[in-house]
């Protein structure tokens, strides 16, 4: 599977169009590490176990976006974007989508 | 005895926030020095690329945080209005790493360039607690290098 933020994949022609693809993951916070991140907040800087904790729930939306082009039968998706919101108290969702393609 | 916890925190914040914001920056100067030969720009390949190019997705992010300090400072300016001097600051460190860090997976990947690079900031708040302030910033876009 090819993923890119173009609009169409380098040196490939795209033939077929599956449309839109998302995948989501809503995500809350540990305990602990909202604990802690408490604590930093104190001094602020950058807060390490949540960069992580969304980096990883990042990579779960992208992998349900591409589940979903799999089973649509394209081998590529451009023109991914990510977005993230905060929905409820301490959890936010992430968000990645893009357009299923079939690349030569 | 509240006064002096919150005078205690007051000044910690001020005094370590600082110390770590000052740092922060210094770091970033000289890890974009470092990388400022890779091309990044915020527009896609309307023309189509040559054959020998491959490509990939790359994606940076971080979460920074308000210090005690800031965030009172913050909350004293949102009564009279104006510019938050102290967030400015501290939304440009986090855009500055983040993209960074996506700067450094393409130069770890081998890229010539990264195009198509689009950033995002979000706030991952819990409303729970007042005045804490976490925020994530994304910055993502396609690295393309030559076929081997």
């Amino acid at each position: 599977m090819i993923l890119t933020t173009l609009e169409g994949v380098p040196g490939r022609r795209i033939v077929r169009h599956y449309g839109l693809v998302q995948g989501s993951t809503i995500r809350a916070k540990h305990i602990g590490k909202d604990i802690l991140a408490g604590l930093q907040n104190i001094v602020g800087g950058e807060l390490t176990g949540y960069t992580e904790l969304l980096q990883e729930a990042r990579q779960e939306s992208v992998n349900r976006m591409v589940k979903q082009a799999n089973q649509m039968g394209a081998n590529a998706i451009v023109n991914v974007r990510f977005a993230t919101s905060s929905v409820a108290q301490g959890a936010a969702e992430l968000l990645a989508y893009g357009t299923a393609v079939f690349v030569e | 005895m509240e006064v002096l916890i919150f005078l205690a925190l007051l000044a910690l914040g001020y005094g370590v926030g600082t110390h770590r914001e000052q740092s922060h920056f210094r770091q970033l100067q000289r890890r974009e020095y470092q990388l400022r030969n890779l091309s990044v720009v915020s527009f896609g390949a309307k023309e189509a690329l040559p054959d020998d190019r491959e490509t990939t997705l790359l994606v940076g992010s971080v979460v920074i945080s308000s210090d005690y300090f800031k965030t009172f400072v913050a909350s004293l300016i949102n009564l009279v209005g104006g510019r938050i001097g102290v967030y400015e600051n501290l939304l440009e460190r986090g855009r500055r790493e983040a993209v960074l860090r996506m700067k450094e997976q393409a130069v770890a990947w081998g890229a010539t360039q990264v195009l198509n690079v689009r950033m995002e900031t979000s706030n991952i708040n819990s409303e729970t607690r007042r005045g804490l302030v976490s925020i994530e910033i994304i910055a993502y876009g396609t690295g393309i290098k030559e076929k081997r």
